[in-house]
């Protein structure tokens, strides 16, 4: 029997100006066949999954559909040509009532009513409004909505993260059967677990190409990881760590985070910050660190847990609670934290000024000099200082950092601080976090660059799923190991563990 | 039962303070009447259509500066066509003038989505732009107007089998503005593309994501307010006869009332009943603070203290609710 396969992508790219966010992708999905799209974070795949479902259209590239050629250009154009999508985040519009979001949509009524019942949702109310309804409840009416009009393709893209268990449990089973019926579906997950269980094939993405396609069995999940990172993984095992980060003694207790909890992706956090350390944190997206860093910094309130600074239990209630306590934020998208229009001083000036009871005056000799030295001290380059939106992204983020030296905050939360700076700059801000550790700062640094914990950290803490699934001491942690680990797979898995071979891990690192 | 009071708790709120306004109203001057209350409908019945026009933008997530030039133009447009011509031709005008609103919103629409220029800034260039055509085509108050459109709003009609007394309670101006509006509205709210409206302004890119055309959904808002914003002016000329060329106050007042009728500025909430009761209240609020002989300026406070004040109780009042 001679398969045709029913969807058909190749050669797709996509240009945002300069950058290419998917050069040479392709997909072939078969008729009845549950298929896992892989990458890493920025490898292209949610770009992929919205050229399929005409949410954005593709620079080149080809869609076959059933062998013919079909031009999706609109989400409503790929709904019509049988591509129906669940995304990540819930697409019910929260204003209408859930029968106003069916009649929207075109979706019959009663098969939506009986997906939602099989889904598990016995007792649902057509007339609620969507935005009373309960977030995992919402995914399942997206999952139920997208199952009643019988999609040929179903393309679900990171469904499971916000659900309980026993609601993952039943969409899985929902997911599984589906397929029985000739129908396909595309499968976004980070959870190797659901993939194995539920994928008969994956494709894997990097940096915007396809770089492998692979039947799932037992080990391959390493196979997975080698193509996800490509010729990476050779490259940074020949590569030297840096010289004698155990030499030095370790510091003070700085910040400890005890089963910190924060909205509904972060569940259960712990660690420790010292003094003179940076401690990278690694988490592939949307596994909380977001959450983490905004309660470290004041800009949400923990729902439980403890935050002690200094042996001090704390409730930051804003972000000027933080910074009293000598901790400050700096985001990777500098846009957040910089007044563009201003010029470098006058931002640099900004949180010495800002507080209420430094409201009077400035004292303007006493700010140029502590400016003036938080500007030698980066090399910020200075000729177009009169608006900080002249300046490149990396003299921005300079600035960013350079605002809390002269402001004397002890710690530094980093949000992967060099995103789309250049080489250069970047060797800078290693050697800048460096020697801030080394003056007894304490650094938390999250990165989505994985090759920057070996060359910054003391220590790598893995985050996956909410919780603290492992802490890597910086000699082992490279690229391998730590998606390996952000992935959730256990630390020393080799190819004859079976992908299965997660649970134990996740048991292993919740207990203590 | 709970939910239809939950989901239209805000109007029975807003009925409730129109009906003790009248009752104050009854207190303050014991001779209202019919009459007084026939031409407080008259005087309303722009504000209402502005308020409608900015209604529909609201709910698709928009604003509309432009509507009370909008109305300015084609009044005096109305008016100039109609000086001296015969009460027939009032048949041809009226359409056309219609037409020429839907238009000029639809251009307002085209303009916001393709050049991607804020709603705000957009409608705030063909508010000058209205304005200025409006002063080419009558530069000063005048024109006319057909006999029989006049008499339209004026008087009440004998319904049979009401009596005389309740009859004389509802004028014609009421019946023409309840009429219109529902021609406009009813088949709105029933079709795909009054779900559309909601969807795009409760959120564009969840809109987008069900397979919304929000580029056309959104010209059609802007499109509906302009045949609103027709009526207002058509409904301007009638009640005064000729056509004037300079905006009435009807901007600030229509969003005003949106706001306290509980239609939610950031789009997606709200229905057409509660603006338009809203600016009876505040139509009827100023009646009494007249015929208490307040100054018009401590007018113009005591309204915009009561705006706040309903807002932030109505908002209480929600989060009360939804918190329980």
């Amino acid at each position: 029997m001679t398969k045709q396969p029913l969807l058909d992508a190749t050669g797709v790219a996509k240009r945002y100006g300069a950058v290419a966010a998917l050069k040479n992708a392709s997909l072939s999905l078969l008729p009845g066949e549950v298929h896992a799209l892989m990458g890493a974070n920025g490898a292209g795949k949610s770009t992929l999954v919205k050229i399929l479902t005409g949410a954005i259209s593709a620079n080149s590239g080809r869609i076959l559909l059933r062998g013919e050629e079909r031009d999706i250009r609109s989400p409503a154009n790929a709904r019509r040509a049988g591509l129906v999508p669940v995304y990540q985040e819930p697409s019910l519009i929260p204003d209408l009532d859930i029968l106003s979001n069916l009649r929207l949509t075109r979706t019959p009524v009663e098969p939506f009513r009986e997906w939602v019942r099989e889904l598990g949702v016995p007792d649902l109310d057509l007339r609620e409004t969507a935005r009373d309804v309960p977030l995992a409840i919402q995914r399942v009416l997206d999952l139920a909505r997208a199952l009643a009009v019988e999609p040929d393709v179903l393309l679900l893209d990171e469904m499971t993260a916000a659900l309980p268990a026993n609601l993952a449990e039943r969409v899985l089973d929902v997911v599984r059967r589906q397929s029985k019926t000739g129908r396909s579906v595309i499968f976004i997950s980070h959870r190797f677990v659901e993939i194995a269980a539920l994928c008969d094939r994956a494709t894997v993405l990097r940096d915007g190409e396809t770089v492998g396609v692979v039947d799932i069995a037992p080990g391959v999940e390493e196979r997975i990881v080698e193509l996800m990172l490509g010729a990476k993984v050779d490259k940074r095992r020949a590569a030297q760590t840096r010289s004698g980060p155990e030499a030095r003694p370790e510091g003070r207790t700085r910040i400890a985070v005890r089963s910190l909890r924060v909205g509904a992706k972060l569940h259960d956090v712990s660690f420790d910050l010292r003094d003179g350390e940076v401690a990278g944190v690694v988490a592939l997206e949307g596994q909380g660190q977001d959450e983490l860093f905004a309660a470290l910094a004041g800009s949400i309130k923990p729902d439980g847990g403890i935050i002690e600074v200094d042996g001090q239990a704390v409730r930051f209630t804003h972000p000027a609670d933080a910074i009293e306590a000598g901790i400050a934020y700096v985001p990777g998208d500098r846009t957040e934290a910089l007044a563009m229009q201003q010029s470098v001083r006058e931002n640099i000036a900004l949180p010495f000024s800002a507080v209420f009871r430094n409201w009077g005056p400035i004292n303007r000799r006493r700010e140029d000099a502590a400016v003036q030295s938080a500007i030698e001290r980066l090399q910020i380059d200075t000729r177009a200082q009169r608006e900080v939106q002249r300046l490149s992204g990396g003299n921005q983020q300079k600035v960013t950092i350079a605002r809390w030296i002269a402001a004397d905050a002890r710690t530094l939360l980093c949000f992967d601080p060099t995103r789309g700076i250049d080489v250069g700059t970047k060797q800078e801000i290693y050697k800048l976090l460096r020697q801030l550790a080394d003056q007894g700062k304490s650094i938390l640094f999250y990165t989505s660059e994985l090759e920057e914990i070996q060359l910054v950290c003391d220590r790598a803490i893995v985050i996956f799923g909410g919780r603290v699934v492992d802490v890597l001491p910086v000699g082992i942690a490279d690229e391998a190991a730590l998606t390996r680990a952000a992935y959730g797979l256990p630390r020393d898995a080799s190819a004859d563990v079976g992908i299965l071979a997660h649970h134990a891990a996740s048991d292993r690192a919740v207990t203590p | 039962m709970t939910r239809l009071l939950r989901n239209n708790g805000w109007v029975v709120g807003l009925s409730i303070l129109l009906v003790v306004l009248f009752v104050a109203t009854r207190i303050i001057q014991p001779q209202y009447g019919a009459g007084d209350f026939g031409s407080l409908v008259r005087a309303v019945l722009p504000y209402a259509f502005a308020v409608a026009a900015q209604t529909v933008v609201v709910i698709a997530g928009g604003i509309d500066l432009s509507v009370a030039a909008m109305m300015a133009l084609t009044s005096v447009t109305a008016a100039s066509m109609m000086a001296g011509a015969s009460e027939e031709y009032a048949l041809f005008v009226v359409p056309f003038v219609l037409a020429m609103g839907f238009t000029l919103g639809a251009v307002n629409g085209l303009l916001i989505v393709v050049t991607r220029v804020p709603d705000i800034v957009v409608t705030l260039a063909t508010l000058f732009i209205l304005q200025g055509a409006a002063l080419l085509v009558l530069d000063a108050p005048g024109g006319g107007i057909a006999e029989w459109l006049k008499n339209l709003i004026v008087g009440t009609v004998p319904i049979s089998g009401i009596p005389d007394t309740i009859d004389a309670w509802i004028p014609k101006a009421l019946l023409l503005l309840g009429v219109l509006l529902c021609i406009v509205w009813i088949p709105l709210r029933r079709s795909r593309l009054g779900l559309s409206i909601y969807a795009i302004g409760s959120n564009q890119l969840a809109a987008f994501r069900s397979g919304v055309p929000v580029a056309r959904t959104k010209i059609m808002a802007y499109a509906i307010a302009g045949l609103f914003a027709a009526m207002g002016g058509i409904s301007l000329t009638m009640s005064t006869g000729i056509g004037a060329p300079i905006p009435g106050p009807y901007l600030l007042a229509s969003v005003a009332a949106v706001v306290l009728g509980g239609v939610a500025l950031g789009g997606g909430k709200g229905g057409l009943l509660g603006p338009i009761i809203a600016v009876f209240v505040l139509r009827l609020l100023r009646t009494d603070l007249t015929l208490l002989a307040i100054d018009p300026n401590v007018t113009a406070i005591v309204e915009g203290t009561i705006m706040v004040v309903v807002v932030m109780f109505g908002a209480f009042i929600t989060m009360r609710s939804r918190s329980s």
